[in-house]
C-alpha cells in the first residue's frame, strides 16, 4: 500500500525545533474506567511544526489520551505541558485557547444545518457570519479544501464532512492538530489529497498528532511515532528506522501471527444471485440501489469496497431481507427468487448476515447470550415449538458459540451489552457461522475490535467458505478485503462495480473504483462519485 | 356584522393564547432534543398558582409571575429526573402530568368558586382608537400583548442569535455539541425550565384571563394540543402561532355553533378540537421526511456523556 | 468533592426490585412532610390512608373491587410499554368497553340469559379494542404519534358516553337524570365473596396476570414485543415486525382496557353514568411502571395502588383531607420510582477531586 503514499515528500522538521521545549509534554497521564485502566502512566512529547504518529490497535487506549488532551476526559493523575508550562485543560474550550484543536473520528457534525452553522459552531463567538463565510473560502482555497457553506451536511460525502472538520480546526489557527483515525472514511485519491494538506500545515509549523493503526500511512506521513499497547506506552521511535513490520511488532505484541497464507478455495454452483437490483431510497439520507448485479458462488468470498455512506448499508438490507424489493428475482438465494421476501424466509433458504452495528442491531445490549442467541436463530434451528421458546436446546446452541469462538463472558446469562467490543463481534460472527448458512453477508467483520478477534473472525471466514458457503463481505478497510476475498466490487453512490479477481487489481483501481471513475470490464467512466 | 366578526375575532385570541404560550415553550424544549409531555401538569399549577396568588394578593403582576414560577418549579423536577437521574422522558412527562393534576386540586380545593374580574385591558393611546384594527390588536390584556412579542423573539432568537444556534445543536446531535464542548446538560436544563415558565403562563392566562376562575383540571387537554402543534407546526415558531390560532378557531366555532342552537348535541361539538388535533398530526406525520427532516434529531434520546 | 453518576457494568438485579420499595419509602416521607404542610397529625393521616381501609373484611374485598381495572389495564400496557408503544389512552378505551358492553346490557334489558353478560365482555373487548385501533392504524399507516392520538380519543370518548346518558340510554323512569337504566341481574356481575362488591372480574383478573406473564416469558411472541421495544433495529434483522407489535400491543391493551370498563359498569356501579372511573386509566400507567413492567410486580403494584384510593376516600371521610391527596400520592410514587431507577443502569460514586464537570 505505501506504494500509494510513495510520491509524497516527508517534511523534515527545522533543525532550531531541537533546540526548543516541546509543544506539548505529557507525563504519567493515568486514566481508569470501570474495570478497566484505558491509559498508565503515559508520556507523549509532540514538537512544534512535528507530524507525530500515536500509534496502537483497537482498544490500546489512544482515544482516551487525546481526549484527555482536548479537555473531553479528566486524566485521574498525570502533568500536561505546554510549551513547558503546566496546563490544566479542564475542557475543550480551555485546549482552543491554548491552540489545540481537534478531528473526531466520528464527526460531531450538526447533520440538518448548514456548513457554515457548522463551522460557526466550533469557533469563538463573536464571529460575523459573513466574515466567517469569507474566512472559510479562504481557508479552502488555501488548502485545497473546497467546501460549499450553504449547503446542508446531511447532502455532503463523508470525505466533504471532514473537511469541514478541518476548517473548523484551521479557522482558529491551531498549535497542535489532532487527527483521530481520519483516513478510515476516505478513499486513497482522498488521502494522497489530505497529506498533502497535513504536510503543508506541517511546513508552516503546525503540529499534528495523527492517530492510526495503518502502519503504511503512517510510514509515509510522520517523522516520529509513539506506540501504546493495552494503555501503556511500548516504544517511542523515529519513523524513518523503522519498518512496517518492526512497527506491527511493537503494536501487538504476541498477538502478531504472520498472515495467513493465500487460502486455495474451489468457486462451486452460484448461491446468491443479485440480478438488477433496484430500491428506491425512503428518505433524504439514505442512498438509492441502482441495478446491482452481482453473483457469489459456494466457495467464494467476494468483498465490496466502498466509503462509508454509499449505499453499503442499504445493499445489506436488501440482501438480508429487511428492505423488501421488487422483482422477486432480482435475489436468488440458492436459486430461489426471494427479493419480496423478509429476512426469516430467506433465512430458511440458507442466508444468515451480520449488520456492521452491534449494539443494537446484530444483538440486544439489555438482553442476555441466551435471547441474543433465539434472536436471529430461532427458526433455522427450530428453537420454538408452537410458540414456546426451547429454552433448552437454545443453551445448547449457545453454550457451543461460546465455546467454538471463545467468547469471553461470565456464561450465558450475560447481558450482551457487558461484552467487550470483539468478545460481542465474535458471539454474533459465531451464532451465524454455526447455523451453517449457505449464503453469509456481513458488514464490516472486524470493526472496532481487538487483533485477536480480528484474527478468530477472519479465519472462521475462511473456514467457513472452504466448506462451501458463498461469503459477501462489506467493508471500508481494504487491507482486510485484500486478506480475505477472492474477488472485490466497489459500491458508489448506490452502484455497485463489477467484482474483479483480486489477482489482477492494484490498491489504486479499486481506490479509482470506489470514487466512482474506474469500472473494470466496462469501457465508459461513471460520473464522479457524489453520495448524498 | 363587523362588530360580531370582531368580537368572535376577540374571542379567539383569547383561545389560542394559552395555546402559543404552552407550544412556543415546549417548542424550545423539544428544540434542545428533549421531550416533555407534562405540559398538562405545568399548566394546571400555573393556573393554580396564578389564581391562588391574585386571591390572596389582589396583584396581578404577581399572580402572572407566580403562574411562570410554579410551571418552571414542576419542570424542574421533570429536568433533574430526566437530565439528573436519567429517567425515561417519556415516562416521567407522563408522571408530570399525573403529579399536576393532583397538586393543582390539591391546592386549589378552596379556590373553587371564587370569582375574578380578569386581567385589566391594556389600551394602547392613539392605536387602540383605530377603527377594526384598534379592538383587535390594542385593547388586550398583558399576557396576550406578551404572546405576540414572544413569537417574535423566539423566532428571531433561534434565526440570529449564537444561544439559539447552540440550542438546536445540542438538539441536533447532543455528541457532537459535547464533544465540541458545549454544555449540553445545562442547555437542556434551561431550555426545559423554559417550556415549564411557558406553560406556567399558559395556566396563568386561562385562571386569570380566559375564564378567570379555579377549576380542577380547567386545561382541558391544552396541553396536549400544544404537543401536538409543536409537531403539527413542524417546530417553526410562526407555524407554531398560527396553528394555535387555528384551533383556538376551532374551539370558538363550536362554542359558538352550540350557541346559535345547531342540531347537534353539545358534546359532538366539544370533540371538534380533539378531533382536529389528530386530523392535523395524522397530515402531518403521513410525511416521514418532513418529519425526519425538522425534527430535532435526538428527540427523547438520554444523554449521558462517557467520553 | 461532588457526586457523579457511573455506569454499572451490568444491570443491577438487585435494584430492579429494591426501586419500588425505596421509591415507596420515600413517598411515605414526602406524604409526612406534605401533611405536616397541611397542618394534619401525619401519623393519623397515614394510618387512615394505608392502614384503616384494610382492617375490616370489606375493606380487603373493596381493595379487590379497585385493583381489578388497574391490574388488568396495568399489565396489557406493561406489555405495549415494553415494546415502547405508548399507549395512554386506556381512560378512554375503558370508557369505549363500559359503553359497547353497556349497550349490550342495555339492548337486552329484561333478557334473562346466560349468554348476557358473556356477551356483554365480548363487547367490552371490541369496543375497547376499536378504540384502541385507532391510533394503531394512525400509527403504522401515517407515522401519527400514538400518544397524543390515544389520548385525545380518551376526551372524545368521554364526551361520546356523555352524550349517550344525556340522550338516548338515558333511563326512561329516572327523573330525568343522566344516567342508564341499572342493569338487570343477568347483565351484573355475580359476587364471588358474599357480603362485599368482589366481583367475577377479580377472577378473570388473575388469570389475565397468569395468561400475560405466559406470553411475556415463555413465548417467541413476548420475545418479539421485548426486542422491539428494546432495539428496534435487531427486531427488524430479526424479521419482527414493529407493525405487528403495535397492533398487538394497542389491542391487547383496548381490550384489557375496555374488558375493565365493562367490569366497572357491570360491577361496582351497575349502570352507566356520565363519569364511570376515577382515572384509572392513568393511573394504571403508573400501576405498569411500578410493577416494573413484570405481570406478578403490576399484581402487587395494583393492590398498591388500589390502596392510595381507597386511602384517599378514608382519608377525606375520617380526617376530612380532600380526595385530591390520592393523586398527589401516585405522582410523587412515580417520580420516585422514575429516579431511584437510575441505580440500576448506574451507581453513584464520590469524586474527592475538584474537576471540571460539564456538559
Amino acid at each position: 500500500m505505501e506504494s500509494a503514499f510513495g510520491a509524497l515528500s516527508k517534511t523534515m522538521p527545522h533543525d532550531q525545533t531541537r533546540m526548543m521545549p516541546p509543544l506539548l509534554q505529557l507525563q504519567g497521564m493515568t486514566k481508569s474506567f470501570p474495570g478497566v485502566l484505558a491509559n498508565e502512566a503515559v508520556d507523549l512529547e509532540v514538537m512544534e511544526g512535528e507530524i507525530h504518529a500515536l500509534l496502537g490497535e483497537n482498544g490500546a487506549g489512544k482515544s482516551t489520551l487525546v481526549k484527555m488532551i482536548y479537555g473531553i476526559l479528566k486524566p485521574d493523575a498525570g502533568v500536561m505541558s505546554w510549551k513547558n508550562a503546566p496546563v490544566n485543560i479542564q475542557n475543550p474550550a480551555v485546549a482552543r485557547a491554548l491552540g489545540i484543536v481537534m478531528v473526531f473520528q466520528h464527526f460531531s457534525l450538526f447533520d440538518s444545518m448548514s456548513v457554515l452553522e457548522n463551522i460557526a459552531l466550533g469557533v469563538e463567538r463573536g464571529t460575523d457570519k459573513s466574515e466567517l463565510e469569507n474566512r472559510i473560502v479562504e481557508i479552502s482555497n488555501r488548502y485545497g479544501l473546497p467546501l460549499d457553506p450553504g449547503r446542508h451536511v446531511y447532502t455532503l460525502s463523508v470525505g466533504e464532512r471532514q473537511r469541514i472538520e478541518i476548517i473548523r480546526c484551521l479557522l482558529q489557527n491551531p498549535k497542535l492538530l489532532v487527527m483521530d483515525e481520519p483516513t478510515s472514511v476516505l478513499t486513497p485519491q482522498e488521502v494522497t489529497k489530505l497529506f498533502e494538506t497535513l504536510n503543508r500545515l506541517s511546513e508552516e509549523g503546525v503540529a499534528i498528532l495523527y492517530i492510526s493503526h495503518k502502519l503504511n500511512e503512517i510510514k509515509a506521513l510522520c517523522r516520529k511515532a509513539t506506540i501504546l499497547r493495552n494503555g501503556k506506552v511500548v516504544a517511542s521511535v523515529e519513523v524513518e528506522s523503522e519498518t512496517p513490520q518492526s512497527l506491527a511488532a511493537k503494536m501487538m505484541g504476541e498477538a502478531l501471527q504472520a498472515p495467513s497464507a493465500r487460502h486455495h478455495r474451489k468457486a462451486g454452483e452460484v448461491r446468491l444471485e443479485i440480478d438488477g437490483l433496484h430500491n428506491t431510497a425512503t428518505d433524504q439520507f439514505s442512498i438509492s440501489l441502482k441495478d446491482i448485479r452481482l453473483k457469489v458462488q459456494s466457495g467464494e468470498i467476494v468483498g465490496i469496497a466502498g466509503v462509508a455512506g454509499n449505499g453499503q448499508d442499504e445493499l445489506l438490507r436488501a440482501i438480508n431481507g429487511e428492505e423488501m424489493c421488487q422483482p422477486a428475482d432480482a435475489i436468488q438465494i440458492n436459486h430461489q427468487p426471494c427479493a419480496n421476501q423478509g429476512p426469516n424466509q430467506r433465512r430458511g433458504l440458507g442466508m444468515a448476515s451480520i449488520p456492521e452495528e452491534r449494539l443494537g442491531y446484530g444483538a440486544v445490549p439489555a438482553m442476555n447470550l441466551l435471547q441474543n442467541t433465539l434472536l436471529t436463530a430461532f427458526q433455522r434451528l427450530g428453537l420454538v415449538k408452537a410458540g414456546f421458546v426451547d429454552n433448552r436446546r437454545c443453551k445448547s446452541f449457545c453454550l457451543g458459540i461460546l465455546e467454538s469462538f471463545n467468547v469471553t463472558s461470565s456464561g450465558v446469562l450475560a447481558e450482551a451489552g457487558s461484552l467487550s467490543g470483539g468478545n460481542l463481534q465474535k458471539f454474533i460472527v459465531g451464532r451465524e457461522i454455526n447455523q451453517t448458512p449457505s449464503v453469509l453477508v456481513v458488514s464490516q467483520p472486524t470493526w472496532g475490535v481487538d487483533a485477536g478477534a480480528a484474527q478468530t473472525i477472519h479465519h472462521a471466514l475462511h473456514k467457513l467458505a472452504e466448506n462451501g458457503t458463498a461469503i459477501l463481505v462489506i467493508s471500508q478497510d481494504l487491507d482486510e478485503l485484500m486478506g480475505l476475498c477472492d474477488r472485490i466490487a466497489a459500491i458508489c453512490s448506490g452502484t455497485l462495480t463489477r467484482a474483479a479477481p483480486v489477482s489482477e487489481i492494484t490498491i489504486e483501481q479499486i481506490g479509482m473504483m470506489m470514487a466512482g471513475i474506474e469500472n473494470p470490464g466496462t469501457e465508459k467512466s461513471q460520473d464522479v462519485c457524489q453520495p448524498g | 356584522m363587523a362588530d360580531i366578526l370582531i368580537a368572535a375575532i376577540l374571542t379567539i385570541i383569547t383561545a389560542a393564547t394559552p395555546l402559543v404560550y404552552a407550544a412556543l415553550g415546549e417548542m424550545i424544549t423539544e428544540k434542545s432534543g428533549v421531550l416533555n409531555l407534562g405540559v398538562e401538569g405545568m399548566i394546571l399549577v400555573g393556573a393554580v398558582a396564578g389564581f391562588a396568588t391574585i386571591h390572596s394578593t389582589g396583584s396581578a403582576a404577581l399572580a402572572i409571575f407566580a403562574g411562570l414560577a410554579a410551571g418552571a418549579l414542576l419542570a424542574s423536577v421533570f429536568a433533574l429526573l430526566v437530565l439528573g437521574f436519567q429517567a425515561t422522558q417519556v415516562a416521567t412527562g407522563l408522571a408530570l402530568t399525573i403529579f399536576g393534576i393532583g397538586v393543582s386540586a390539591l391546592v386549589g380545593q378552596d379556590l373553587v368558586g371564587i370569582a375574578y374580574d380578569g386581567l385589566p385591558k391594556i389600551s394602547i393611546p392613539l392605536l387602540s382608537s383605530i377603527p377594526v384594527i384598534g379592538p383587535l390588536l390594542f385593547q388586550h390584556d398583558i399576557l396576550v400583548y406578551g404572546s405576540f412579542a414572544l413569537v417574535f423573539l423566539v423566532a428571531w432568537f433561534l434565526k440570529n442569535t449564537r444561544p439559539g444556534l447552540v440550542l438546536r445543536a445540542v438538539g441536533n446531535s447532543h455528541d457532537a455539541a459535547h464533544a465540541i464542548g458545549y454544555p449540553v446538560i445545562r442547555i437542556r436544563y434551561m431550555a426545559i425550565l423554559f417550556g415549564g415558565a411557558m406553560a406556567g403562563l399558559a395556566g396563568a392566562y386561562l385562571s386569570l384571563a380566559y375564564s378567570p376562575l379555579w377549576i380542577e383540571n380547567m386545561s382541558a387537554g391544552r396541553g396536549w394540543i400544544a404537543l401536538a402543534l409543536v409537531v403539527f407546526a413542524t417546530w417553526r415558531p410562526w407555524r407554531v402561532f398560527f396553528g394555535a390560532y387555528l384551533f383556538g378557531g376551532i374551539t370558538i366555532f363550536q362554542l359558538h355553533a352550540q350557541a346559535f342552537g345547531v342540531g347537534v348535541p353539545a358534546q359532538i361539538m366539544s370533540m371538534l378540537p380533539y378531533l382536529a388535533t389528530i386530523v392535523v398530526l395524522v397530515i402531518i406525520s403521513r410525511d416521514i421526511n418532513k418529519i425526519k427532516l425538522n425534527a430535532p434529531m435526538c428527540i427523547g434520546k438520554p444523554f449521558h456523556p462517557t467520553a | 468533592m461532588f457526586v457523579s453518576l457511573v455506569k454499572r457494568p451490568e444491570r443491577s438485579q438487585w435494584m430492579v426490585y429494591l426501586s419500588p420499595v425505596i421509591a415507596l419509602a420515600m413517598t411515605l416521607v414526602s406524604g409526612i412532610i406534605l401533611f405536616q404542610l397541611m397542618g394534619v397529625e401525619s401519623g393519623k393521616a397515614l394510618y387512615a390512608f394505608f392502614v384503616e381501609p384494610i382492617t375490616h373484611k370489606y375493606g380487603w374485598a373493596e381493595l379487590g373491587v379497585k385493583a381489578t381495572p388497574l391490574i388488568l389495564i396495568g399489565v396489557a400496557l406493561s406489555v405495549g410499554f415494553r415494546a415502547n408503544v405508548w399507549n395512554i389512552g386506556a381512560e378512554g378505551q375503558l370508557t369505549l368497553g363500559a359503553i359497547c358492553g353497556g349497550g349490550v346490557a342495555l339492548f337486552f334489558y329484561g333478557v334473562d340469559s346466560v349468554f348476557v353478560l358473556p356477551l356483554m365482555m365480548v363487547g367490552g373487548i371490541l369496543g375497547g379494542m376499536m378504540w384502541a385501533a385507532i391510533p394503531a392504524f394512525l400509527r403504522t399507516r401515517f407515522n401519527a404519534n400514538e400518544i397524543l392520538t390515544s389520548l385525545m380519543l380518551t376526551y372524545v370518548a368521554t364526551l361520546l358516553l356523555s352524550v349517550l346518558v344525556h340522550g338516548p340510554w338515558r333511563d326512561p323512569d329516572g327523573f330525568n337524570f343522566p344516567e342508564s337504566r341499572i342493569f338487570s341481574d343477568s347483565a351484573t356481575l355475580p359476587v364471588i365473596w358474599a357480603g362485599t362488591r368482589l366481583h367475577l372480574g377479580w377472577i378473570i383478573t388473575i388469570a389475565v396476570v397468569a395468561a400475560v406473564w405466559v406470553l411475556m416469558s415463555k413465548t417467541i411472541v413476548g420475545f418479539q414485543v421485548k426486542v422491539v421495544g428494546q432495539a428496534p433495529l435487531a427486531g427488524r434483522h430479526a424479521g419482527f415486525s414493529v407493525n405487528r407489535v403495535i397492533w398487538f400491543s394497542l389491542l391487547l391493551g383496548g381490550a384489557m382496557a375496555g374488558l375493565a370498563g365493562l367490569f366497572e359498569v357491570s360491577g361496582p356501579i351497575g349502570q352507566l353514568l356520565p363519569v364511570i372511573s376515577p382515572g384509572y386509566g392513568f393511573t394504571a400507567i403508573i400501576v405498569a411502571f411500578v410493577g416494573r413492567l413484570h405481570p406478578v410486580g403490576v399484581f402487587f403494584a395494583g393492590l398498591l395502588l388500589a390502596l392510595s384510593y381507597l386511602g384517599g376516600e378514608s382519608a377525606q371521610i375520617t380526617m376530612n383531607l380532600p380526595l385530591a391527596v390520592t393523586g398527589v400520592f401516585q405522582g410523587m410514587l412515580l417520580f420516585f420510582l422514575l429516579a431511584c431507577d437510575v441505580l440500576i443502569a448506574y451507581q453513584f460514586r464520590l469524586n474527592m477531586t475538584r474537576g471540571a464537570k460539564y456538559g
